[in-house]
């Protein structure tokens, strides 16, 4: 009964935030809403068990990767998203259709999926554990996205350093 | 426990941290005022009260009674949400915080913090690192040149020590094995040789202890990386266009993240409450809260000492120490921990 | 008790709106945070499957969706640094030197 009250909450948070995303003109009033959104997922897995990966969702995801957003939004001083004219077609086919497309998948899901309740704490994430999956045996999946990492890394300081100023004493932070 | 006890005694002990905690970020400003005007040759606060010991109390009834100005301009809702959020996150890490053993009341067997979770390192980490957005926020809302690029600074400067400060925890990790703080003091307890506190300190970290400082100093925005609010460059860099309360906000977050910080560098590097006990059973559970509490006291001391001997960084050395000399260290710090840990084991 | 399909309805709901506003939005910047919507959908279900089957993996996966997250804000965010620096706009519908 709990579980069901918290996970309708913080799904009702979620949706909201999503939702706000789209309709927020000010790209930093939808990053502020999409970190709501990363906020309240990572009280959805704490509810599914996963503890590690919620303190995780809230360290890297809302505390690293949406401070990039913000820093960038700052930094570029983004102003009001330009209204452009949507298409016709797609106001009037796209909406009916995205509606009856999402209820029909709904529904699907609900009738057919056939899977049994998810309780809470049924399956812990300890550390541990994880460390021992992660390190043993995703250790090659693991080392590849180290590489992938240092790619993004060495790829972002070339593109955010841009062509050499003729000013010596700038010196640029990515 | 039934639930009701559980929820009286854990608002008892929202309350008491709570008091203790805003008392001292109010005391912490009254000594770093005093300690500051004895290093530079003054006396300090020392007309209210003995010792200018009530200057705090006078200080905060100042605030409130201030006008709270808000500039034309401004966005609203984040301008009024940036100290909200900074002070919310500054104090809201307390909660995992444990200050010392168990106490029994009236047959209840409760430990001495809001609540122990089996994260609680990570707890923390994620609560600073939510605070990040406050001092951005307050940057950027204020839509003034000063804010905004005591903002950017801030949020920079942040994210990049975040990491070393991260990296240098690790190594105390992997040498206890536990993400609980209050496992990680326990495994603490206990001497090498009959005489050298068995702290981690002590135990192969003194490397990710000197990081973890240079960190914490950073991410406070403390003295001598305090470039966020530099009044040379940046008039007060991102609370420039706040008053009142609002600024007593921002104050009240930075004394706090002090105090957060220190408390964490005395759990996870010095022993937390380990230290001699001695005497009846009362000296036995009010022994280890004061050596928690002295430790702390030191490690502000120490920021105090600091802030009025050190001068200010510049911007680009700041972010080249923080990437090319503790970044590198800290991994290093971090390998060579991990192959003395798989050696011995 | 929670039904393991409200989570991933929860997760469909996500991923809609992450799509819809890659589609509809015209700030590249949010058109970016839209796909971390998708990503951050496809991550619940992982973890809502993960529950239900026990078995860890599913969380594992999330790690490398974060990780690849991260990869991808660095560069993606540095790519709009440097068209911002030429192009002067974030509007993805004036960025049309390619277009005939």
């Amino acid at each position: 009964m709990l579980h069901l009250a918290l996970f309708s909450i913080f799904g009702a948070i979620c949706v909201a935030g999503a939702v706000n995303v789209l309709i927020q003109r000010h790209p930093i009033n939808s990053a502020l809403s999409l970190i709501a959104v990363l906020a309240s997922l990572a009280v959805e897995y704490l509810l599914l068990g996963a503890e590690f990966l919620a303190a995780v969702q809230v360290i890297v995801y809302a505390g690293a990767i949406m401070v990039l957003f913000v820093f960038t939004i700052m930094l570029l001083n983004a102003g009001e998203e330009e209204r452009t004219r949507g298409s016709r077609v797609a106001i009037v086919f796209g909406i009916p259709g995205m509606l009856v497309g999402g209820i029909l998948v709904a529904w699907a899901l609900l009738r057919y999926s056939g899977t049994g309740p998810v309780s809470v704490g049924v399956l812990p994430g300890p550390p541990n554990t994880i460390a021992q999956l992660l390190f043993h045996d995703f250790l090659l999946p693991f080392e590849v996205t180290s590489l992938l990492i240092l790619i993004a890394i060495m790829g972002a300081v070339v593109l955010a350093r841009g062509e050499e100023t003729p000013r010596p004493a700038t010196k640029e932070q990515g | 426990m039934s639930i009701s006890t559980f929820v009286i005694v854990s608002v008892i002990k929202i309350v008491i941290a709570l008091a203790v905690l805003l008392t001292s970020v109010a005391y912490s400003v009254w000594l770093e005022r005093k300690v500051l005007g004895h290093i530079q040759n003054r006396w300090g606060p020392s007309y209210v009260g003995p010792f200018g010991l009530l200057q705090p109390l006078a200080d905060g009834l100042k605030f409130i009674f201030k006008e709270d100005l808000t500039p034309p301009h401004v966005h609203k809702a984040l301008y009024i949400a940036a100290p909200m959020l900074s002070v919310i996150c500054a104090v809201s890490s307390i909660a995992v915080i444990p200050i010392g053993n168990w106490v029994d009341v009236a047959g209840l067997h409760i430990p001495l913090e809001i609540t122990d979770v089996n994260i609680g390192l990570l707890v923390i980490l994620g609560i600073t690192s939510m605070g990040v957005y406050g001092v951005a926020l307050a940057g950027w809302s204020s839509n003034n040149k000063y804010s905004l690029l005591g903002g950017l600074r801030a949020s920079a400067q942040m994210v990049s020590y975040e990491i070393s400060l991260g990296l240098s925890l690790i190594g105390v990790l992997i040498v206890s094995g536990s993400f609980s703080l209050r496992q990680i003091v326990d495994a603490q307890g206990g001497r090498f040789w009959g005489f050298v506190p068995r702290w981690n300190v002590f135990h192969g970290q003194e490397v990710a202890f000197f990081i973890y400082l240079m960190s914490a100093y950073a991410e406070t925005n403390r003295v001598p990386f305090d470039l966020p609010e530099a009044e040379t460059e940046l008039v007060a860099g991102y609370h420039t266009e706040y008053s009142a309360m609002k600024f007593a906000m921002f104050f009240m977050a930075e004394y706090a993240n002090m105090i957060t910080v220190g408390c964490l560098a005395t759990l996870l590097f010095l022993g937390g409450w380990h230290g001699p006990i001695v005497g009846p059973p009362l000296a036995r559970v009010i022994l280890p809260v004061f050596w928690f509490g002295l430790k702390v006291f030191g490690f502000m001391i120490l920021y105090i000492w600091v802030r009025g001997t050190l001068p200010r960084f510049r911007y680009d050395q700041l972010m080249a120490f923080g990437w090319k000399f503790l970044f590198p260290l800290a991994v290093a710090n971090l390998v060579v921990t991990a192959l003395v840990v798989a050696v011995r084991a | 008790m929670v039904p393991l399909s409200y989570y991933l309805v929860l997760s469909g709901i996500l991923f809609a709106c992450g799509v819809t506003g890659f589609l509809i939005k015209r700030n590249i910047i949010t058109i970016f945070m839209s796909i971390e919507l998708m990503l951050n959908g496809v991550n619940l279900s992982f973890v809502a499957f993960a529950a239900r089957w026990h078995a860890l993996r599913g969380q594992v996966f999330v790690f490398f969706v974060m990780v690849v997250a991260a990869a991808e804000a660095a560069v993606g965010l540095a790519i709009i640094i440097a068209v911002y620096r030429t192009r002067e706009t974030l509007n993805v519908d004036q960025m049309n030197l390619l277009k005939l």
